[in-house]
């Protein structure tokens, strides 16, 4: 059992920068055709300053540290034993290339069900932009199988 | 903004043109390990894979969400996309073939701006469904001219 101590803990603030080869890179990946994704013309003629970041983007800011899965270990978590079980996002101002975003992640609830063998935490992450602008609020909901 | 569907006919029921992915294979897998940051050996090492009891890598959860987010993204311009969420309801294998929908559920509108909700899917080639999610969209009175 994770223990329940951990709720409302809060993980040190990471900066990230919006990178436009890492944008593109994630559009290929993703078979993403849609040129504002690639196309700085494209992006400036829909209206953005550089090119904007899709919408789950976010969730791969949150992946740029050295050790991403480090708040999984931290919890003595084995990363094997994680599964994705749900993630939303509210959005509030667009993410464009050149941005630097500020995430801060608090673990906000740990239940089980199935007598224990499967546990839930619920993070939330909190995203700035150099502005100050706060630009997005994430939600994610992780899975721990255990046996 | 790049709309390619009128607002004017998102009303209950209307769906959105389908979004169909080409199968997922080793390295869709790899190119969206590194281009999402997601290194997870899980997904891209089947000798990872398989001493975690999987029968063999499977597609990162975010890989999806990014495939249902292109039938939004596709048919509306990013910048009235409100809230996006999914639930990753069953695992989505190599050779998946992954089709998108969205369908208007609700629509409102609240203190002048037209609020749209569209429950989403994300089922494979035998329809099995292995995302499901809901969306809104914002828009805003000067966004409906």
């Amino acid at each position: 059992m994770i223990d329940r101590d951990n709720i409302g803990r809060n993980w040190p603030s990471i900066d990230v920068a919006v990178e436009k080869g890492q944008l593109v890179f994630f559009a290929k990946a993703t078979g993403e055709t849609n040129p504002i994704y690639t196309d700085d013309s494209a992006a400036k003629a829909a209206g953005y300053p550089a090119l904007p970041a899709p919408p789950t983007f976010g969730f791969s800011l949150n992946l740029a540290v050295p050790d991403p899965f480090a708040r999984y270990t931290s919890l003595g978590i084995d990363l094997n034993k994680v599964l994705h079980g749900e993630q939303g996002f509210t959005y509030y101002a667009p993410i464009c290339a050149g941005d630097v975003i500020t995430l801060q992640d608090t673990l906000t609830d740990i239940y089980d069900k199935k007598g224990g063998a499967l546990e839930f935490l619920n993070f939330t992450t909190k995203a700035t932009n150099q502005r100050g602008d706060h630009v997005l609020d994430m939600r994610n909901t992780v899975v721990v199988r255990h046996g | 903004m790049g709309n390619k569907v009128n607002f004017n006919d998102l009303i209950v029921g209307y769906e959105l043109p389908v979004t169909v992915k080409k199968p997922i294979d080793r390295a869709t897998l790899a190119l969206f390990a590194g281009a999402s940051g997601d290194h997870n050996p899980i997904h891209i090492d089947s000798d990872v894979a398989q001493a975690a009891g999987m029968d063999d890598v499977f597609a990162q959860g975010m890989l999806s969400m990014a495939y249902l987010a292109q039938c939004l993204t596709g048919a509306v311009s990013q910048s009235v996309l409100r809230s996006y969420s999914a639930r990753f309801g069953a695992i989505t294998h190599l050779r998946d073939e992954i089709s998108c929908r969205a369908r208007v559920c609700e629509r409102r509108e609240e203190a002048g701006v037209e609020l749209i909700r569209l429950e989403l899917t994300a089922t494979n080639q035998n329809d099995e469904v292995k995302l499901q999610g809901e969306a809104v969209l914002a828009i805003s009175q000067k966004e409906m001219q």
